[in-house]
């Protein structure tokens, strides 16, 4: 709340400083006659703008910053015992301590937490106090700064544009940040990954079977009873992209080539849209579907052929991502052939041939580097999916070309490691961010080479 | 050269006999793709149908009626309506009472299967009611209980009666006292009150999607604050003020590349970026409106551009004639005439933001909260992270409500795209 009610004053305080730079200008270009350069209200929003940009800067700067100083601050407040005891770990004393603080607390914590705690809070509650006086006070001085400024001679719309653009410039580069912020957040926790399982045990290893160290140590004793070897998860990724596209391809395919070569104006407002209604749905929707009423058909109707399928079958899970990706397929490709220029067909129909083979041999052809660019993507949209594969493909790596036995994914894998409780610094949670070092690597892969193969293959026909 | 020219004769017989045959291959094509689009309205047809009908029964459920003895000394101890007072009560075992009349369980163990009948929200049912109408107190009034989800099952067929009795989840005994209760007309069948005002419960006859639907619109909120200007800025920068050059490529492949970006790595960004390394709390709407945000932000940001290109040089040309800055024809110009193709991108991304639940899944929204979220700091869940939690119990009446807040969301998403679509129609102009 404390946040909240000072965003809301700095705010007021900038809109304050509005009324007064744009009551200055009006008295100076109304009572005094002078010739300003800008409207009056460009006053008042430089006035606006100089108060309130340095203040929220210092309010972000400060409020992210302070967390980050109180836990290194709070490293002498630590009890020596607990520093010097064998399986201490600053991240979990940490996160017992923010608990604490926040007022989860789980059994009895020792005293030492609950004094820290104490500790904590009161520094909480002197930054908040530092925090507010000084973004006030900067809120005042800056916007008394740029008050002063104004006189006939200040071009204020040229300032006011100048903050204006390199706002907008800043918030493209957020696009980037996003980028390394992805990049970032999986490259070092998997790095650290990799210095506990080499490299190619992870590729090449045929069993996947990650244990929580804890579980590791109350076992028999053994070492090295994980084992990472991520093929099986591949191998089910590939499987069910495979199941996937042997229903998208098809489908998606027939269906561009009538939407745009045979289909009336009519059907085409139809159809079009509805296929693209199969792209709107959430995925958790398919995968309910997929888990309780595909599967258990399957299921049935793999018992009436004295088929043994699984009840979370691989099957059940491709069917439907190949279903949700149709549109994925239909409409790209629909759009890369309707952009061949009508010429091209004309020829073909002036040569003789029917619609088939102007559409197979001359439209198609001339298509191809979109439709397959559009195959590519369904590809890796196939590859990147979550929830279906979570609900309806299971949790067991079973390396296996069988579509009816139960497979699990890259995705899924990720989703069962990360949810729920973790322990940090645990290589099974450290592998989660391989997985998805590898899952970023192969769909970001695709995606440029779709681009590359539309960029070298299109023909200009203008 | 090397075949040699066919006399025009035997070529248009050649022609003439194939062209029954080519036709024949073009029909063929023809019927594939009717086929192929068959295939998949049918799917669509039949997975709205199939999740309508499994739905549909989730919006009801099952109620007794018993007549309460609205006793203040018992239900109000201290006869002040605090909610101290209501706990101290008897709420509950009024209720008991009051079905042991009708049903008259003889023994412990009868009297101990009797009690779980009623749903365990009965006290606070009944507190509730005495809180909104303290006129209730020394009357003996008729009120409706919901009643335990294995009961719901039997009398929705479910659970079969010709079971025998170690194989089914209620016993003989039960069955008797459902008899007992139906025939004296105390049980109906109603629109369920939990559906819609119930939270995140463990029993699925009080369970709701109360606190998962204010979360998805706090968490929306989020999304949409973060996503739809720092969207329309980027697409502004990027069509009215960069200049084409090294650095603003860049952008754009990124843009694009984001696009490609599977959801569940947003989720993992989001853990190891926004809780990890800024020490936000887990579970929040603000962390997952932000994480949604920068997942949809290309979407909004690829239509924004779409929308800014079709406004025609001319506008602009106009403008600058009559000597507005750069910034003046781009905010009184060109963004109101690109506003329509902007909001219906962003209603868009918003749609796909609500129906997403991977990334939510990473950042700890899947925690088991019975509160409602009143701000984006208190910790929450989302409609479609609800349905996948459900989707995970085994008791049979969650089928129906997943399938019921599936109705709701695809409800939601439908009038968005709706709306989308209207505002493109309506607002949509063709120069």
């Amino acid at each position: 709340m404390f946040n909240f009610y000072l965003l809301l004053l700095i705010l007021l305080i900038s809109f304050i400083f509005f009324y007064f730079g744009y009551r200055q200008a009006h008295i100076l270009k109304t009572l005094q006659n002078q010739k300003l350069h800008s409207l009056s209200h460009y006053y008042g929003l430089y006035v606006l703008l100089s108060s309130l940009l340095p203040s929220l800067g210092l309010y972000f700067v400060l409020t992210i910053c302070d967390d980050v100083v109180f836990a290194y601050m709070i490293k002498t407040y630590i009890p020596l015992d607990v520093l010097n005891s064998k399986d201490y770990n600053f991240n979990i004393v940490l996160a017992q301590i923010k608990n604490s603080v926040d007022g989860l607390i789980f059994g009895a914590p020792p005293q030492w937490v609950s004094d820290t705690a104490e500790i904590w809070k009161t520094w909480v509650f002197k930054s908040n106090i530092v925090t507010f006086i000084l973004c006030f006070i900067t809120s005042i001085i800056s916007g008394y700064f740029g008050f002063l400024k104004i006189n006939s001679k200040f071009r204020s719309r040229n300032a006011v544009e100048r903050i204006i653009m390199t706002l907008l410039a800043i918030s493209s580069v957020i696009a980037i940040l996003t980028t390394i912020a992805i990049i970032f957040s999986v490259i070092f926790e998997s790095i650290r990954f990799f210095v506990l399982i080499p490299f190619d045990e992870f590729l090449f290893g045929t069993v996947w079977n990650p244990q929580f160290e804890g579980a590791e140590r109350a076992g028999s004793g053994q070492e090295g009873l994980s084992q990472y070897g991520a093929v099986p998860l591949f191998a089910g990724t590939f499987l069910i992209s495979f199941i996937a596209l042997s229903v998208s391809i098809p489908i998606g395919l027939f269906s561009a080539i009538y939407l745009s070569e045979y289909a009336t104006s009519k059907e085409r407002a139809i159809f079009k849209p509805l296929l693209e209604i199969l792209a709107g749905i959430p995925t958790v929707v398919y995968g309910f579907f997929a888990a309780l009423t595909v599967a258990p058909f399957l299921r049935s109707s793999g018992s009436f052929f004295g088929l043994d399928v699984a009840s979370e079958s691989a099957l059940a899970a491709g069917l439907v991502m190949g279903i949700m990706i149709i549109p994925f397929i239909s409409s790209l490709s629909d759009d890369v052939i309707n952009a061949v220029p009508q010429s091209l067909r004309d020829a073909g129909y002036g040569l003789g041939s029917t619609k088939n083979e102007t559409v197979l041999k001359i439209v198609l052809p001339a298509a191809l580097p979109g439709v397959v660019a559009s195959i590519i993507l369904a590809v890796s949209r196939a590859v990147g999916e979550t929830m279906i594969v979570v609900m309806a493909a299971g949790l067991a790596a079973n390396l296996t070309a069988n579509p009816l036995e139960a497979v699990t994914t890259v995705t899924s894998q990720i989703v069962t490691i990360l949810v729920g409780d973790q322990e940090f610094e645990s290589a099974k949670t450290l592998s989660a961010f391989a997985l998805a070092l590898t899952l970023i690597i192969i769909t970001l892969g695709m995606n440029f080479y779709a681009l590359h193969i539309v960029k070298k293959y299109k023909e200009q026909y203008d | 050269m090397t075949n040699k020219l066919i006399n025009p004769t035997r070529a248009s017989e050649i022609v003439k006999n194939s062209i029954a045959k080519r036709r024949a291959k073009d029909n063929r094509l023809k019927l594939y793709g009717r086929i192929a689009i068959g295939f998949a309205v049918c799917f669509l047809i039949f997975l709205f149908s199939s999740i309508f009908i499994k739905g549909y029964p989730g919006f009801f459920q099952y109620y007794v009626t018993l007549d309460i003895n609205f006793d203040r000394e018992r239900i109000d101890p201290q006869g002040d309506l605090s909610d101290n007072s209501l706990f101290n009560g008897e709420a509950s075992k009024i209720v008991n009472e009051a079905l042991f009349t009708i049903i008259d369980p003889k023994g412990r163990k009868a009297k101990k299967q009797a009690k779980k009948m009623v749903s365990s929200g009965k006290d606070v049912r009944l507190t509730n009611l005495v809180k909104s109408n303290p006129n209730l107190f020394g009357t003996i009034s008729s009120v409706k209980f919901a009643l335990d989800d294995d009961i719901d099952s039997f009398l929705r067929g479910y659970i079969k009666r010709e079971t025998p009795e170690s194989e089914r989840r209620i016993s003989d005994q039960i069955i008797k006292f459902v008899d007992k209760l139906d025939k004296e007309g105390r049980i109906s069948y109603e629109f369920s009150d939990y559906i819609l005002n119930g939270s995140a419960s463990g029993n699925p006859e009080m369970a709701g999607i109360k606190g998962a639907f204010f979360g998805s619109i706090l968490t929306l909120s989020v999304c949409l604050l973060i996503a739809f200007p720092l969207g329309v800025a980027t697409a502004v920068y990027l069509e009215e003020v960069a200049k084409k050059n090294k650095i603003t490529e860049l952008i754009e492949v990124n843009i694009n590349n984001l696009a490609a970006v599977p959801s569940v790595v947003f989720g993992i960004m989001g853990l190891a970026i926004f809780i990890s390394i800024f020490g936000m709390p887990r579970s929040i709407p603000l962390v997952g409106g932000m994480v949604l945000a920068l997942m949809t932000l290309p979407t909004i940001i690829i239509s924004s551009r779409a929308a800014i290109r079709a406004v025609p040089p001319s506008v602009r040309d106009a403008a600058y004639g009559i000597g507005a800055s750069k910034l003046q024809v781009i905010f009184h110009h060109v963004i109101p005439l690109a506003m329509p193709g902007m909001l219906t991108g962003t209603i868009i991304g918003m749609a796909q933001a609500l129906g997403e639940t991977a990334p939510l899944l990473m950042i700890g929204m899947v925690a088991f909260i019975v509160d409602v979220p009143n701000s984006v700091m208190d910790p929450g869940t989302v409609l479609p992270v609800q349905i996948f939690m459900w989707a995970d119990f085994a008791e049979r009446m969650f089928i129906q409500k997943t399938s019921a807040a599936i109705i709701i969301l695809l409800g939601f998403l439908i009038s968005m795209n709706a709306f989308a679509i209207y505002l493109r129609k309506k607002l949509e102009r063709r120069w």
